[in-house]
């Protein structure tokens, strides 16, 4: 075998050095390589999350406000409707984000997304789920401002997902929170 | 010592997680389905290969004094490539395997593999050392995976064949993972210890 360097001040600094340029070099070099797809990656799911929470719209425009990212969608020239990216921290697992979309003129939802969640895998992370159209959470279709949007257990309209009411109050904050920011862009 | 044995010592005799039970927590973490635990198999294989060739040709240069921060920074390098080029390429799988990623870096096995044979042996015999310590970790994973969807969720590889049932939840959750490891472990060291 090789001789093997003594652990002398030198050649501790000197290996260490050498050794940190290069990886830092190495990751530069990968990190310029990645940099545009995973972009691309990021944009595709917000863009891919819009077109399911959306009717069918010709372009988008991007606004902030109140903090929370929303994408106004024009059919033609008229505003069709709003999709809001909002989220609740109160979620069984912290963070749970979600981008909501409502009709421009009724306020009415047209879809949800769910973009960011640690719920249980089974119990809160069928939350992508279960609001959906057609599915025993429905929330599609109605109108905060007219029907009662929180969970059963708290007087509302919405069936909760079964063993998980704190995922489901989440979800319900999530949504009038987006929908208050929604009203403020009409505006 | 030879070669076959390098790839005997890492699928069978010493694999990373039946025998030497190193890296438990990713083991524990990501096998909530079969996918997610090869894949996090492969990303460790990966690290384990490029570091175990890296550290055994740098062996002779790097002082015994600070080995550990240079292998250390070695591993840490690859373990960022392989998060990057998951991010850029395979978003939805990153998006599972996320946290878990980063983590490699202090998965025992990387380091221990670096330690133990690395350091030690040539360049081939760390190679293969490298692929099949790894390859005996991504088994291990899959398996644990496979038991655990096909408990947990009545599926296999993201394949459903219990129609629209849930499976047995406690298998998705942590504490199956317990189980299912513990059960395993115990049932492939009882084989074997049979064929001694």
């Amino acid at each position: 075998m090789a001789k093997k360097a003594k652990s002398t001040l030198l050649n501790m600094f000197l290996s260490l050095t050498v050794i940190a340029v290069v990886a830092a070099a190495v990751l530069a070099l990968i990190s310029s390589v990645t940099k545009e797809p995973i972009e691309a990656s990021k944009r595709a799911k917000t863009e891919n999350a819009i077109k399911a929470v959306l009717p069918p719209f010709d372009r988008l425009e991007d606004q902030d406000v109140n903090g929370m990212k929303c994408h106004l969608a024009y059919k033609g020239d008229d505003l069709a409707a709003v999709a809001v990216e909002s989220a609740s921290e109160n979620g069984f697992g912290g963070h749970l984000g979600i981008m909501y979309g409502f009709d421009a003129a009724t306020g009415n939802i047209t879809g949800y997304s769910v973009l960011e969640m640690s719920e249980t895998p089974g119990l809160g992370a069928k939350a992508g789920q279960w609001f959906q159209e057609g599915a025993k959470g429905c929330v599609i279709g109605k109108n905060p401002a007219t029907d009662n949007l929180t969970v059963k257990k708290d007087g509302g309209d919405v069936d909760a997902i079964s063993g998980s009411t704190i995922t489901s109050r989440a979800f319900c904050e999530a949504l009038s929170a987006a929908y208050e920011t929604f009203q403020q862009i009409e505006k | 010592m030879k070669a076959t044995q390098i790839i005997k010592n890492g699928l069978i005799k010493e694999n990373p997680t039946w025998v030497l039970v190193l890296g438990m927590c990713p083991t524990l973490a990501t096998t909530t389905s079969a996918i997610n635990g090869m894949s996090m198999g492969l990303a460790t294989t990966f690290v384990l290969l490029m570091s175990n060739i890296v550290i055994s040709l740098l062996k002779s240069v790097i002082p015994d004094k600070v080995r550990i921060p240079a292998f250390i920074v070695v591993i840490a390098t690859f373990v960022t490539v392989v998060q990057l080029v998951m991010q850029a390429y395979v978003p939805a799988l990153y998006e599972t395997l996320g946290l878990f990623i980063p983590l490699i870096v202090v998965n025992c096995i990387v380091l221990g593999r670096a330690e133990a044979f690395a350091s030690k042996n040539n360049v081939w015999h760390s190679l293969l050392d490298g692929v099949f310590m790894g390859l005996g970790f991504t088994w291990a994973l899959t398996l644990v995976g496979m038991v655990r969807e096909i408990l947990g969720s009545g599926s296999i590889f993201n394949y459903k064949f219990i129609g629209d049932a849930d499976g047995m939840l406690l298998f998705i959750l942590p504490p199956g993972g317990f189980l299912c490891l513990g059960l395993l472990m115990a049932l492939i060291n009882h084989i074997r210890n049979g064929k001694k």
